[in-house]
């Protein structure tokens, strides 16, 4: 077993490999939780700073992605009747071909979908000296003869905004050309910002500025809600679409599991935002609230505690005796299975550890899964996330606004001269604050961690290398480069972006398959087959001889 | 239907345009060819993006770890040059993960900025980043020309230009052997069928035993396999090269040849009986060597398959897409079958690839559907005017097999649903049997699936 480190010995154990001027940078990178004693100014608790949605440093393994893939592969990727093109060399569009595993399920056989498509310009040399417009805009043109999309955006790729190519000029000219169709670009370079973080913001605004407020979709239902930041991985959005149904609570839109370019045109139709994935969609959930009036809370749907808390904050906001006792029925009836799972497979998996890199959210929620199980995750970070993800959004006006991040657009929302409409009034506020249920509040992942635990921003391949030496996890939950390092080392990866083509996660059902899922990986037998018997024993203490 | 919006109506010619492409970029390739030397860090000099989705991709064919560095450019590099990121990754490189060798590839974002990663290196070398005895090679690969296959050809070529060498008169009596962008497992294969020759070969670059690497309980992050500097200085003064595959392994044959006067010899990829004949033919005839019994008996194993199960290929149509070195050898084998390859896409361009179909096709018998480069929805387009028997082709391609009710044979790169190939060769005789057992296994568990009750067959 590995010697037992004290959190500080093993914080320098993870530096002492490095150049100075690495060392320093990732000195105030990885932290050690602390929860101070005093609270904020709104009365959250206080932690440590962590340096986040900092440069990734030249030459490290990091984990993390771009833009491009932030925008694209993230927020705007599982939409499937937009038809996405990608203006830019080959390989960015085909490598966000499907991989992501953004579930969808359309809803008749005439029903668009473009998801199992991949559209590129393909750019050549002769337009990267000579300009792409041109392309793009024949692409456009054959994309339309032959798919008639209702809505068709455009994704920039690094070379795009090097040549000067404006894809947001071809989106207006175009659209002049195609009145039925929606056209617009995102500016999403892999060049911008520091992580995929940017291009969620990136999409976040274009989506806000050009397709949301178009429609006038208003789903059937009393309590109707948009679900933010929930992609359908692995069917995670079937399983919450079959809960909010059985809750009476309608999902007017999900941005973006399982979505729909007509939901995003009526998501104003709602009184309520629910944000799953803070990093990648809060800036639509504010922007929302400016312009429509429509408040948002954070919820948290992996887990079933955490699902169950969620449905409780959802009720609570409408206070709706009714709603509140369906929700309260759901629950009582989701439980017993969650309790007969768990007795199944916690008693395997109780006081065993894990460390969680993945995300700018899924660190966080995930920590749920594995409290359920007996299991303490004693490290964790993410790959792209703000400090705001970590400490809370009490610290966002002390977040200093880096070069990086002063190149992506914070674009100005003002009130909807028609359609904004206040959903909750101060009063209320406050008393649901009373309740526990903070509006436009997320206290962060670190509050919530154990004191002593290690949180680490943008891990590396390194600190992945000398964590699984040092601390021996029974599980790493990160992604598909570091599946098989990790395991090499003979220590399970569970992967947590793509689920390992397994889920869903969320929700009840999704509880009850992760559980069967830890319990699977880390008591495989096949982890206990390393040594050959005569690795195990290799000294002879006899041998067969034959004799003639 | 997954791919509910493609018809078999008039295919509109498109100039713009790709859907579903048949090829990738030109970077991952050159990663995946500096993995084939020992203890090399590969090295994506662009922004961090690029390098995350190429370390993916090759680990879900691979099912391994794949490690490479990157520049992480951000707009302040894209704009004032990558230099000082290069500068800087290979300080931390060398100090933190010590690779013998860093190899470098450009991507579409450095390589339109105009970064000469080449002279980067040398004022890396100037400041001292660079370690003495560790060797920093550099390549370029525009994303916007080519596709993946040309860079990984790019990437063998400059380890031709940077590190071969010529030290004497004479050359010694080892040949050098260009494998492609083929698998580990093949990578393995023609060094056990040049083992079987008794020729000494220099196998580059050589990927296997470092995506194939055993499950031992410790990670490695360089690990035993790959091509050696020595070797690779070596090839130099090898007395010959056999360059597998024009489009991913001529250009370093040919560099090797200028560069230090060893004879090249251009081969298809030793796919099928005729193309591992030539293989096998050539290489004894440069080494002087004699076939060994061994090797005719597995060339007559296949054979006999080939024959014994001659019915059930005889005729059947297949559509094909893939690599260009993959796919003439892949078509050549499909012919030697009595199959009828009908429609066949690459996406990689070149006005020399069609041409190498030409002899096969000539045997089909009937007009048969080219594109270079094509799309995977210009061949389903195909398919859907001509139905087939068989698709063979990546794991992109089961969409179109599941749509079209077809089944699907996985060759070639990427595979990343089906596990196998980082193992078992399909070069070779024995590759060649394999295959031979998927294609079977395919066209008969149909047979056996669809078959009406009364004419189900207990042996076939």
């Amino acid at each position: 077993m590995p010697s037992k480190l004290t959190p500080e010995e093993l914080k320098q154990e993870l530096l002492k490999a490095y150049p100075a001027k690495v060392a320093r940078k990732r000195e105030k990178q990885i932290i050690i939780n602390k929860h101070k004693d005093e609270t904020s100014a709104n009365g959250l608790p206080t932690t440590t700073e962590v340096l986040a949605n900092a440069r990734t440093i030249p030459g490290i393994l990091s984990m993390r992605g771009c833009a491009y893939a932030g925008c694209k592969g993230v927020v705007l990727g599982p939409t499937r009747d937009i038809l996405h093109i990608v203006h830019g060399p080959i390989g960015c569009s085909y490598y966000a071909w499907l991989t992501r595993r953004n579930q969808t399920r359309p809803v008749s056989d005439e029903d668009p979908n473009f998801m199992t498509y991949c559209f590129s310009t393909d750019m050549q040399e002769e337009d990267i000296i000579y300009g792409g417009e041109k392309k793009l805009k024949k692409a456009i043109d054959e994309a339309i003869a032959i798919f008639k999309p209702k809505a068709l955006d455009i994704f920039s790729t690094c070379p795009v905004g090097l040549i000067g190519d404006d894809v947001h000029a071809v989106a207006r000219e175009m659209e002049a050309k195609y009145p039925d169709v929606n056209i617009f670009g995102f500016s999403c370079e892999g060049y911008k910002g520091v992580s995929q973080s940017a291009g969620h913001h990136i999409a976040n605004n274009k989506v806000f500025t050009d397709v949301l407020g178009l429609g006038d979709l208003k789903k059937p239902g009393k309590y109707r809600v948009n679900l933010l930041g929930e992609y359908n991985i692995g069917g995670d959005a079937f399983e919450l679409e079959r809960v909010f149904e059985k809750c009476g609570i309608t999902l007017q839109a999900t941005f973006s599991g399982n979505s729909t370019y007509e939901e995003f045109t009526s998501a104003h139709n709602v009184d309520l935002n629910l944000v799953m994935c803070h990093r990648s969609i809060n800036y639509m959930a504010d922007m929302m609230e400016t312009k429509y009036g429509i408040p948002w809370f954070k919820v948290n749907f992996i887990g079933a505690e955490a699902s169950a808390k969620s449905l409780r904050k959802i009720a609570q906001y409408y206070g709706d005796q009714e709603l509140i006792d369906r929700v309260e029925a759901v629950i009582a009836e989701e439980m017993p299975a969650i309790e007969a799972a768990k007795a199944i497979h916690r008693p395997s998996l109780e006081g065993k550890t894990a460390v969680l890199f993945v995300g700018g959210s899924r660190a966080h929620h995930y920590q749920e899964l594995f409290h359920e199980l007996g299991m303490e995750t004693i490290s964790a970070g993410y790959e792209f996330a703000h400090r705001d993800d970590y400490e809370g959004r009490h610290v966002i006006p002390s977040i200093k606004v880096d070069a990086d991040s002063r190149n992506i657009e914070e674009i100005e929302v003002h009130p909807d001269a028609e359609l904004y409409k206040e959903r909750v009034t101060p009063e209320r506020k406050a008393e649901l604050l009373a309740m526990g249920i903070e509006m436009n509040g997320y206290e962060g992942m670190m509050p919530e961690m154990k004191e002593g635990a290690l949180i680490i921003d943008d891990l590396n391949h390194h600190e992945a290398e000398v964590l699984i030496e040092k601390v021996k996890p029974a599980i790493f939950g990160a992604g598909v480069k570091e599946k098989y390092v990790i395991q090499k080392s003979g220590v399970p990866l569970k992967q947590l972006h793509s689920y390992d083509y397994s889920g869903p996660y969320a929700g009840f059902k999704g509880a009850i398959n992760f559980y069967a899922e830890i319990d699977r990986l880390v008591n495989a037998s096949c982890w206990g087959l390393v040594k050959a018997p005569w690795q195990s024993s290799p000294e002879l203490s006899a041998s067969y001889a034959y004799v003639g | 239907m997954l791919l509910r919006h493609t018809t078999a109506e008039s295919i509109v010619e498109r100039e713009a345009l790709t859907i579903n492409p048949a090829k990738t970029c030109q970077p991952i390739g050159a990663m995946y060819a500096a993995l084939g030397i020992h203890k090399c860090l590969p090295h994506s000099h662009g922004s961090q993006g690029c390098c995350s989705y190429h370390r993916s991709m090759l680990t879900r064919h691979f099912k391994e770890p794949v490690m490479a560095a990157t520049s992480a450019f951000t707009e302040g590099a894209s704009v004032f040059g990558g230099q000082a990121n290069l500068v800087e990754a290979l300080g931390n490189i060398f100090t933190i993960y010590n690779p013998d060798v860093v190899a470098i590839h450009t991507t579409c974002l450095s390589e339109t900025i105009g970064d000469d990663c080449g002279q980067i290196a040398s004022k890396a070398q100037e400041s001292g980043k660079i370690p003495a005895g560790k060797v920093v090679i550099n390549t370029s690969t525009p994303s916007y020309v080519g596709s993946h296959i040309t860079g990984f050809s790019n990437m063998v070529k400059s380890m031709v230009t940077s590190l071969s060498e010529s030290t004497k008169p004479g050359k010694d009596n080892v040949v050098n052997i260009i494998p492609g962008f083929v698998d580990p497992s093949d990578m393995e294969e023609i060094k056990r069928l040049a083992g079987e020759l008794g020729v000494k070969t220099i196998l580059f670059p050589d990927t296997s035993n470092v995506v194939n690497t055993p499950m031992t309980g410790k990670f490695h992050m360089y690990p035993a396999g790959g091509t050696t500097i020595e070797d690779l200085k070596a090839t130099g003064d090898s007395k010959a090269t056999l360059a597998l595959g024009p489009s991913a392994s001529g250009a370093a044959a040919k560099a090797l040849d200028t560069k230090c006067k060893v004879p090249c010899f251009d081969l298809e990829l030793p796919i099928g009986l005729q193309a591992t004949d030539r293989f096998i033919d050539t290489l004894r005839r440069v080494a002087g060597v004699t076939v060994p019994e061994s090797l005719n008996r597995e060339r007559g194993q296949l054979l006999d398959m080939m024959t014994d199960m001659h019915q059930y290929t005889y005729g059947r149509k297949v559509a094909i897409a893939g690599d260009p070195d993959h796919l003439v050898s892949l078509v050549e084998f499909l012919v030697s079958l009595d199959m009828k390859p009908i429609h066949i896409v690459t996406g990689t361009p070149g006005k020399k690839i069609a041409p190498r179909f030409q002899a096969s096709l000539d045997k089909v018998g009937r007009p048969v559907n080219l594109k270079v480069p094509g799309d995977l929805f210009h061949l389903h387009q195909w398919i859907k005017q001509e139905p087939v028997d068989l698709i063979l082709g990546n794991t992109h391609c089961k969409y179109i097999a599941r749509d079209e009710k077809t089944p699907l044979v996985r060759v070639g790169f990427p595979i990343i649903d089906r596990v196998g190939h980082q193992y078992m060769p399909t070069l070779g005789y024995k590759g060649a049997i394999r295959l031979l057992e998927k294609i079977l296994g395919a066209i008969m568990d149909r047979q056996d699936a669809e078959a009406p009750e009364e004419s189900f067959e207990l042996v076939m």
